[in-house]
């Protein structure tokens, strides 16, 4: 473990006392708590630290922050890692692991750089050019080739054993971003009482502060006012959190990284990373600015950064970069890099683009006696896996050609500055629609469009009294909008900052040489130069759009951050188009990239779709059913004894339930109960048949179309009252029905009062049939007159059962004689074990849903989105009569009264009969009238429900066929792999056509 | 590199010629004047000068070449349909496909991963076999297997029974592929370019001019110019422009996102989708993973992104891959699908003469871009209409013939 050359003795917000040990590419170094894995590589001279995407350039850290294009790594090994996580970010902890990205064997020496030497032969859209030839070799060698190129991390191999939460808030001003700005607002609001949220990506709160000496006053103000902030009771302070997404109505989601920074020593009991879904009454945002590199020639070597960045090293970190340092800049911030550098012992040169350099900074820096090249620029970099040498050179006054001598200046560091972006992602999130200001060189947040405000340097204010000035009046305002009397806090009057002049805007620069200028980086992730740009220009890319797409400037982990501007700016410069008219591209969530794990919380696992269960689930499970999932529920498929297949107890299940008593757990099956005057009317036009005249206890099963005319839905419903209806849905449906009903009382018949309430858990359903259902019942529920002149098919009743209160239908969906009881769901169980007892001496047979499947296709009766596929109408089931014609209008009627609706070359339910009796059909085989034909093969319908019937004794299926109730008797063929299957077509109704059990 | 390449590369350095020329001035009159730049509109422009000789044919666009749904989607090319009419159509796009990249001599980046289509129901293995049968039946590679055989195309895959929902089969079909949606529109472009066709693009289309049930004329942005015939190609704004024209689509239109992790080393070589799960995933040749789901419940014009969508698309990510929790999100985005209630386009004549419509596309016509614009030059420099369009045509909602496919694309694009 060696020393760290170039940290500070003193300075910084580092632990002195705390060391910690670290690995970066298999070698062990030391930093110190406090500091992030950047700083801390940075304290022991490493700037080489990644690979580019493209050409495997050598990549040092350019950033101190979230816009970081190249300083990022694996984090951690073995199936246990993280991809592409940005070095300025990482909070180093004890044993952390971490290795380069990108390249192989190792980042000092990467095979992948041979794609550099090639690079005249990889510009813009080189993949769409090149590879081609011969085509044969694209899939098999070049593609191959590109993929093993692609991507920068690794994926992980292992599930992630950490936990993620979410959690749901709720505040009247929401501030993002900790600087001056974002503190002064949060204050404000604070003292006006309103409840604050205030969060910052940082570790620590202070923003810009943290970039500045420790003897600067704002860092006792910053102390004073967290201070302050801590003693509301309603404030909240959310270090480490990243706002990423702003939605409508001012909802915006948060990550937090809990632990992130505590690695394996992380408590078990706390969650990785928590997602905060925030609903703000107002929104402050005070995310700051981004510095702007410059795309001079060789840009991209490690130990080249941003100035702003370096001097966050030396105060909030202790770490000077490097010793000889060259600043390169076109306005007067970097200069208090340059003084801060000479300060802490460095050997400092500062080139300005500006002719003149005249604000107090530069003056200061005169005093100081830093040297400083006015009107010149970088034409040049020398190094290999860090910088060597600059060679600088007085510019043209137009800034676009070389004049003079070219000097060398040998540097290990170079810090650029290029202006200062406003952070305005948020603001466009929102909505907003960012404008440019060109005066003071960069895009501004619009009007709002929520209610939101931005202030300090993502509005532009770039000086520290300014934003202080800003986040009060917004912090204060924000409060007053959201009911609160406030008013903006005062400050220290030395919390200023000096003066500056304005910057020089160039975004092309002169090169020293061909080579160089090919080198002048705008996207330093993924390869894109200024020439790239040009070639793109010329090749007819005119949009920005095209721009970035053709040379995939901004599409990297950074998402442009730190490139798409300047790319803006060239294009402008070369098209002559003002930039503000090219538009900045719309930004999107999210911010910053966000974890799958964080977005999905704790909805995973066993809590992905929780499994539903009936009220007599425990039951099923003690009588060993094997279960089928069905939608979210879990339903009984079949109970099978020791010792039968699944096809001897569904045949044993469907034979007792058609000889004595068969008892189905239909508790799955949708319930919405619906109360208001309306109700009878809104059937009338949901569903396709009529529903006026049904009279109070009666049920009636209707199907429910699509405006299409196909059907949709189905099932029964019961009209409890002369204003209350119970509706059942399908088991899968109901959610979906209940949205549809929903929206038709919502946006298309306002009119109609009508409430729908989902009571789908509320109830408990069991389901009984067979011959003998009716002296069980009359035994389980004796207060219900069961005298079938009294109690006809399709009818309800409410009453008692052992004094709960039940509802008792007499529906089938079997064909047999049926009832079915429903009582509120913490009775379902008690009531199934009693009737499973009393049932007993009638040979009482619990079946599964195979079971009712195959007797409800016996019987011919349909099951939505089995027989339907949304192309199906009533008439093609043979359901006309549920075509309620008279009716003034229902959803579906005007699509059922074309005439082609009723052509009789439709496809129309049939039931099939293999000629050999034990031929089970494939359900989707498709059927042939002519077995001779090859493909491509004419199909005129296909099997849509196949079983073995115990009651007929043989197989049968239900099959959907053009013209199909015109062919009853005819022979058709189903082709399989290996034969050819002869089937007759039948009506679809197997079991007592006439309905006598059912009636009986 | 190999050296082929290399040597390929030497011999023609990548000419900075331009793709097309600088849009110009709008003209007075064109025999042909196609509303959309999107891939449909381009190929069609192309088609109609190569094979039709039409070439005083303009191209319009309210934004940038190729900037709509072109622009957004998530590239998935296939022919596993579920009606014999259907993949008939499909399956000849797949073929054009193929050949395209020589075609435009641009690498479209064409890639066969393979497509699973995964089945965690009952039902869908039913439906994943009708699919099967219909597919074989028409000549095309697809067909049912079970998890082992899963596992050995894409052992990535959680196939654990203790899930959830456990994958118990899928519809394989090994001619599923992925390709680079920009260079599908600019290839064409740059094709119909040098054959003469005009691109403008930023060139609204506000109104049409229709005499005795006669196109004659489009009204833009730019001012109004006469027109022989006119195709509308356009998308999510199906409705909106067939409103200019007087017609009323069954067509509701829906947004529908999409997003891509950040770009990993490539490990998931198929593109596998779960129609029970909704969600579906492939690998794009940078390494982002490039996922999606299902379209938005509402009707909407907005290209918003939601949480929803992320949360609704991240957890059967996880259930199908447990250990991509630690991977990222990073970018997100939306298009406007344009739904018609049997999830296959509309395509063809209309009701209006010399007016020619290509719509419907939702989710799914990326795939179908080299077949529509084919034949549906075809169609409009006939007047025709082709037989492979027959079942597709507007009419079809009059004699309520459907194309049903929603089965086989309400998830898997
Ligand atoms: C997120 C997403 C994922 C998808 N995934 C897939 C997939 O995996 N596979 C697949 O096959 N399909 C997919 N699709 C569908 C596919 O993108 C579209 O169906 C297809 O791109 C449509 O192409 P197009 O040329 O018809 O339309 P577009 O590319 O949308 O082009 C239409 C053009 O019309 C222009 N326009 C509109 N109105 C006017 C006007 N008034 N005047 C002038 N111009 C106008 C628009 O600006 C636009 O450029 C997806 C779609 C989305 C949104």
């Amino acid at each position: 473990m060696s020393a760290q050359p170039n940290r500070l003795a003193a300075g910084g917000q580092v632990e002195r006392g705390r060391p910690l040990a670290f690995t970066f590419n298999g070698r062990r170094y030391q930093g110190l708590a406090g500091d992030s894995l950047a700083s801390a590589l940075l304290a022991n001279d490493v700037h080489l630290v990644g690979r580019s995407f493209k050409y495997h350039r050598p990549r040092g850290i350019l950033s101190a922050g979230a816009e970081e294009p190249t300083g990022l790594v694996q984090l951690g090994e073995g199936g246990r890692t993280e991809p592409n996580l940005r070095t300025t970010q990482i909070e180093l902890y004890d044993g952390l692991v971490a290795t380069s990205q990108n390249c192989w064997p190792g980042v000092q020496l990467d095979l992948g750089a041979l794609n550099n030497l090639a690079s005249p032969l990889l510009p813009a859209g080189f993949y769409y050019k090149t590879f081609m030839w011969p085509p044969a070799f694209w899939q098999p060698v070049y593609e191959r080739l590109i993929r093993r190129a692609a991507g920068l991390g690794r994926a992980p191999v292992l599930p992630d054993p950490d936990r993620y939460e979410h959690r749901h808030a709720h505040c009247d001003v929401l501030v993002v971003g900790g600087g001056p700005a974002g503190l002064m607002a949060g204050l404000a609001a604070a003292r006006s009482g309103a409840r604050v949220i205030l969060a910052d990506e940082q570790p620590a709160l202070g923003g810009a502060l943290l970039a500045e000496p420790a003897a600067h006053p704002g860092q006792a103000w910053r102390q004073e006012v967290l201070a302050e902030l801590a003693g509301f009771e309603d404030t909240r302070l959310l270090p480490r959190t990243t706002a990423f997404a702003y939605y409508d109505h001012n909802y915006l989601c948060l990550v937090e990284r809990v632990t992130d920074h505590l690695g394996p020593a992380a408590p078990p009991q706390l969650p990785r990373q928590r997602l905060w879904k925030v609903r703000a009454r107002q929104v402050v945002l005070a995310t700051g600015a981004i510095e702007r590199p410059l795309a001079f020639a060789q840009n991209d070597r490690p130990g080249i950064m941003l100035a702003g960045a370096v001097r966050r090293y030396l105060h909030g970190y202790g770490v000077r970069p490097g010793r000889r340092a060259v600043v390169f800049t076109n306005n007067d911030s970097a200069y208090a890099t340059a003084l801060d550098l000479a300060e802490a012992g460095a050997e400092v040169t500062v080139v300005d683009l500006r002719p003149q350099a005249e604000g107090a900074l530069p003056a200061a820096a005169a005093q100081a006696g830093i040297a400083c090249r006015a009107g010149h620029g970088i034409v040049a970099t020398e190094g290999g896996q860090r910088v060597k040498a600059v060679i600088c050179a007085r510019l043209s006054a137009d800034g676009t050609r070389i004049e003079g001598a070219r000097e060398r200046i040998p540097a290990d560091l170079v810090c650029v500055s290029g202006g200062w972006n406003p952070t305005i992602h948020l603001h466009s999130q929102s909505r907003g629609r960012p404008v440019y200001d060109p005066e003071r060189g960069c895009f501004l947040p619009g009007l709002p469009v929520q209610a939101e405000r931005s202030a300090g340097a993502c509005a532009g204010e770039f000086g520290l009294a300014a934003c202080l000035a800003a986040g009060a009046a917004a912090g204060a305002a924000a409060a007053e909008a959201a009911g609160f009397r406030a008013s903006p806090p005062d400050w220290p009057a030395e919390l200023a900052s000096p003066a500056e002049a304005p910057a020089r805007l160039l975004w092309q620069l002169p090169a020293a040489k061909p080579e160089a200028r090919a080198k002048q980086f705008v996207d330093l992730q993924n390869d894109v130069t200024a020439a790239d740009i040009r070639l793109a220009l010329r090749e007819g890319y005119a949009s920005i759009e095209h721009v970035k797409r053709y040379t995939t400037t901004g599409m990297g982990t950074d998402q442009g951050k730190t490139s798409n501007v300047v790319a803006l700016g060239i294009v402008a410069e070369l098209t002559g188009q003002p930039i503000g008219e090219l538009g900045v591209t719309t930004f999107r969530p999210p911010y910053t990239p966000v974890p799958f794990g964080a977005i999905v919380g704790r909805n995973c696992g066993p809590l992905f779709e929780p499994v539903r269960r009936t009220p007599m689930d425990a039951w099923h499970e003690a009588a060993g059913a094997v279960f089928e999932a069905v939608g979210q529920w879990r339903r009984p498929w079949y109970y099978p004894r020791p010792g039968e297949s699944m096809a001897t107890a569904v045949a044993r299940e469907v034979t007792a339930t058609r000889a004595a008593i068969g008892l189905l757990d239909a508790s799955t099956l949708g319930k919405i109960d619906l109360q208001g005057p309306d109700t009878a009317e809104f059937l009338n036009r949901i569903y396709s048949n009529g529903w006026s005249k049904l009279e109070v206890g009666r049920c009636r099963y209707g199907l429910m179309l699509g405006e299409d005319g196909m059907v949709f839905d189905d099932g029964v419903t019961a009209r409890l009252g002369e204003q209350h209806f119970l509706m059942s849905t399908t088991s899968g449906g109901a959610a979906r029905v209940l949205a549809w009903l929903e929206e038709w009382l919502q946006t298309e018949w306002p009119e109609l009062k009508v409430y729908c309430t989902s009571v789908t858990e509320q109830w408990a359903t069991l389901s009984l049939s067979g011959p003998r259902t009716r002296e069980l019942v009359a035994l389980l529920a004796p207060e219900f007159d069961l005298d079938p002149q009294h109690f006809p098919h399709m009818s309800v009743r409410e009453g008692t059962i052992d004094g709960v209160p039940a509802r008792l239908f007499r529906i089938s969906f079997t064909g047999e004689l049926g009832y079915e009881i429903q009582v509120p769901a913490r009775y379902g169980l008690a009531l199934w074990a009693r009737c499973m007892a009393l049932g007993e001496p009638f040979g009482l047979t619990p079946f599964g849903t195979e079971a009712m499947h195959v007797l409800r296709a016996e019987k011919g009766y349909i099951i939505v989105g089995q027989e339907t596929d949304g192309t199906t109408t009533p008439g093609d089931l043979g359901l006309d009569r549920l075509v309620g014609r008279k009716k003034p209008d229902f959803l579906g009627k005007r699509s059922l009264a074309r005439a082609d609706m009723g052509r009789a070359d439709r496809k129309q339910l049939v039931g099939l009969l293999p000629r050999a009796s034990e031929d089970l059909l494939e359900e989707g085989a498709q059927l042939v009238a002519d077995p001779n034909q090859t493909p491509p093969m004419a199909m005129i319908g296909h099997v849509t429900s196949s079983y073995r019937s115990p009651s007929l004794g043989r197989s049968f299926a239900l099959a959907m066929v053009q013209g199909g109730r015109a062919r009853l008797g005819e022979t058709l063929f189903v082709p399989m792999p290996d034969r050819m299957v002869a089937v007759t077509v039948t009506e679809p109704v197997f079991v007592d056509p006439e309905g006598e059990r059912l009636h009986g | 590199m190999p050296f082929a390449l290399l040597k390929h590369a030497l011999r023609r350095p990548p000419a900075a010629e331009a793709y097309w020329p600088q849009p110009g001035e709008l003209g007075q009159s064109y025999d042909v004047v196609i509303i959309g730049a999107g891939g449909h509109g381009l190929a069609a422009a192309y088609y109609l000068a190569r094979e039709h000789g039409i070439k005083r044919v303009a191209v319009l666009d309210k934004g940038y070449l190729g900037g709509g749904n072109t622009g957004r989607n998530t590239t998935i090319i296939r022919a596993n349909y579920l009606t014999p009419e259907g993949v008939a159509f499909y399956k000849e796009s797949v073929e054009l496909f193929r050949t395209l990249s020589a075609e435009l001599d641009l690498n479209l980046m064409y890639s066969e991963r393979g497509h699973l289509t995964l089945a965690h129901t009952d039902a869908a293995v039913r439906t994943a076999r009708w699919r099967a049968e219909v597919n074989q039946h028409l000549g095309v590679d697809s067909s049912l297997v079970d998890p082992d055989e899963i596992a050995r195309i894409c052992p990535q895959l959680n196939l654990s029974r203790a899930v959830r929902y456990p994958i118990l089969g899928a519809l394989y079909h090994p001619p599923g592929a992925i390709a680079r949606h920009d260079a599908v529109a600019w290839g064409y472009a740059r094709a119909a370019a040098r054959l003469g066709v005009e691109l403008h693009p930023q060139t609204e289309v506000t109104g049409l001019v229709i005499e005795r049930g006669r196109v004659s004329a489009v009204e833009t942005s730019r001012g109004r110019i006469q027109a022989g015939k006119v195709l509308q190609a356009v998308a999510g704004s199906s409705s909106l422009v067939a409103g200019m024209a007087g017609l009323k689509l069954p067509i509701r239109t829906v947004p529908l996102q999409a997003c891509v992790s950040q770009p990993l080393k490539p490990f998931l070589d198929t593109i596998i989708v779960s129609g029970s799960l909704h969600v579906y995933v492939s690998q794009s040749a940078r390494g982002e993973l490039v996922m999606g789901g299902s379209t938005d419940p509402y009707p909407l014009y907005a290209t918003r992104s939601s949480l929803e969508f992320k949360e609704g698309l991240m957890g059967p990510m996880l259930e199908l891959f447990p250990f991509l929790a630690e991977v990222k999100v990073l970018r997100q985005w939306a298009g406007m699908a344009d739904m018609t209630p049997d999830f296959s386009p509309v395509m063809g004549l209309t009701p209006i003469e010399n007016y020619f419509i290509d719509a419907g596309w939702g989710t799914w016509g990326f795939k179908a871009t080299p077949v529509s614009g084919k034949r549906m030059a075809e169609c409009v420099a006939t007047g025709r209409q082709p037989a492979l369009l027959e079942p597709f045509a507007l009419e079809r909602f009059e004699r309520v013939e459907l194309v049903g496919e929603k089965g086989a694309a309400s998830v898997g694009h």
